[in-house]
């Protein structure tokens, strides 16, 4: 393992810990470049701090993490410069409140990226077009419905043309009638652009079909993981069999 | 009743006196208001200070936090008596030897830098963790996120009790203008140690809140 180049993404072992809670337990995990990669399982098991921990949020106590052939966790990479890379959404949109959709999204293009005022609002209103959203360019957030405001976050972290988007539970905060809007926009990345993907997620019938690879995660380790097919089918370990069972209970399939 | 009104609210008082009151009226106002702004940038960067993450910036940090508690406990009238009593008998080129209303400003500006730079640091500390995990996952550096997410809105949620304070100093410029006795030092260091232990305690709140805070992300 350790003689082969390390895949887009790769974490060997990562060991996360808030005090005494670990968080991760020695999680390997791989990616491929424009692979789509679901987290599931239940809420605590760790799936946000796995996704955080790859674009450095978090700063894992053990284990190595490598992205697009360099490794993030020897200390010495410029994570300003990656994060550049590594889009991620957040369950709660995080949208800037103070700013116009507009300007969230031509924020870091014109701060991180240095791009012209001009070039950076021709590209978001492109990016807002394609959302569906562009007659919203000058609204603030808080006058955008739940799904308004995810899409728009998903936008904003596009406007950095990242390599590999983190999604983190984004349809979680919404009601279920703006679920579709927002999926449907993830699905259109992974189909039109082949957009490298780690989502965290309570969707399974979304998990089960755009995925190329499921992982179930149990108290911080990564119990089970296989194509859709074979996880949400014909799982092997009793827990991802009982969690599937109590999503299937409460009509979340 | 008559020498009651006499005494407070004679007309002849104060037509008397009017032009003086003007007077000092009009140089407290260009005290405040140059107070104001002098206190408007400083407080920023001491809460600023006081906010910067890493091991490295600790004494920045712990000199933030011995001039905030030393001035916020200190009654500003013992301030303005030890620069304007204290300073010119230093003999300090530059320094010894301005004129009251340099004192009077100084004075005040120290003072209410301290309080300030508190209501600053209570607005930056009521923007949400997200707010800065967004912006600093989009690449923006930590002074970035803070210069253009963080402030902006800690600023505008702080304008009430920021103007609150303002109107303090207003008045509190009227102490300027008395001068005297050097003995309350010692005062002021009473006042002090009665003020930091409940600094101490905010301070541990905030930190009670912030742990409280990361649990619920995992």
């Amino acid at each position: 393992m350790s003689a082969a180049a390390p895949a887009f993404v790769q974490l060997d072992e990562v060991t996360k810990r808030f005090g005494d809670l670990v968080v991760l337990k020695s999680v390997d995990l791989s990616v491929g470049e424009h692979q789509v990669v679901c987290l599931i399982g239940a809420s605590g098991s760790g799936k946000s701090t796995l996704l955080r921990c790859v674009n450095l949020l978090e700063k894992i106590d053990e284990g190595r993490i490598f992205f697009d052939g360099r490794e993030l966790t020897n200390g010495k990479i410029d994570v300003n410069a990656l994060r550049r890379n590594i889009g991620i959404v957040f369950q709660a949109y995080n949208l800037f409140p103070h700013m116009t959709v507009l300007q969230n999204v031509t924020l870091a293009p014109k701060k991180v990226l240095g791009h012209g005022r001009r070039k950076a609002e021709d590209r978001a209103r492109e990016l807002l077009h394609r959302i569906g959203l562009e007659e919203k360019a000058e609204e603030y957030p808080d006058r955008l419905s739940g799904g308004q405001q995810q899409r728009v976050a998903i936008a904003r972290a596009l406007a950095m043309d990242p390599k590999l988007m983190l999604l983190d539970e984004i349809t979680s905060a919404l009601d279920p009638q703006l679920v579709s809007e927002v999926l449907n926009l993830v699905r259109s990345l992974t189909e039109e652009f082949g957009m490298t993907m780690i989502i965290a997620t309570h969707e399974m019938s979304f998990a089960r079909e755009v995925a190329d690879r499921v992982c179930f995660l149990d108290e911080g380790v990564i119990l089970e993981e296989g194509p859709p097919g074979q996880i949400f089918s014909s799982p092997n370990e009793p827990r991802t069999q009982e969690f599937l069972a109590r999503v299937l209970a409460a009509g979340r399939m | 009743m008559h020498r009651f009104l006499e005494a407070f609210f004679s007309p002849h008082g104060f037509r008397q006196v009017f032009p003086d009151v003007w007077n000092g009226f009009q140089t407290n106002i260009r005290m405040a208001i140059l107070a104001e702004l002098l206190v408007l940038a400083f407080a920023l960067a001491i809460a600023v200070v006081r906010g910067l993450p890493g091991r490295g910036a600790w004494p920045l940090r712990a000199l933030a936090v011995v001039y905030t508690d030393a001035f916020r406990g200190t009654p500003l009238i013992l301030v303005a008596y030890m620069l304007a009593l204290g300073l010119p008998g230093l003999n300090i080129h530059g320094v010894s030897n301005r004129s009251p209303f340099v004192y009077g400003v100084a004075a005040l500006t120290l003072v209410y830098t301290a309080y300030v730079s508190e209501v600053y640091r209570a607005g930056i500390e009521s923007v949400h963790g997200s707010q800065r995990m967004a912006a600093r996952s989009l690449g923006l550096s930590y002074a970035q996120a803070l210069r253009y997410v963080i402030l902006p809105q800690a600023v505008r949620r702080v304008i009430p009790p920021l103007l609150n304070d303002f109107v303090g100093l207003q008045k509190d410029t009227a102490i300027i203008s008395v001068a005297g006795y050097t003995g309350y030092v010692a005062a002021g260091v009473l006042f002090i140690f009665l003020t930091i232990p409940l600094a101490r305690f905010t301070d541990h709140l905030i930190r009670e809140r912030e742990l409280r805070e990361r649990a619920q992300a995992v």
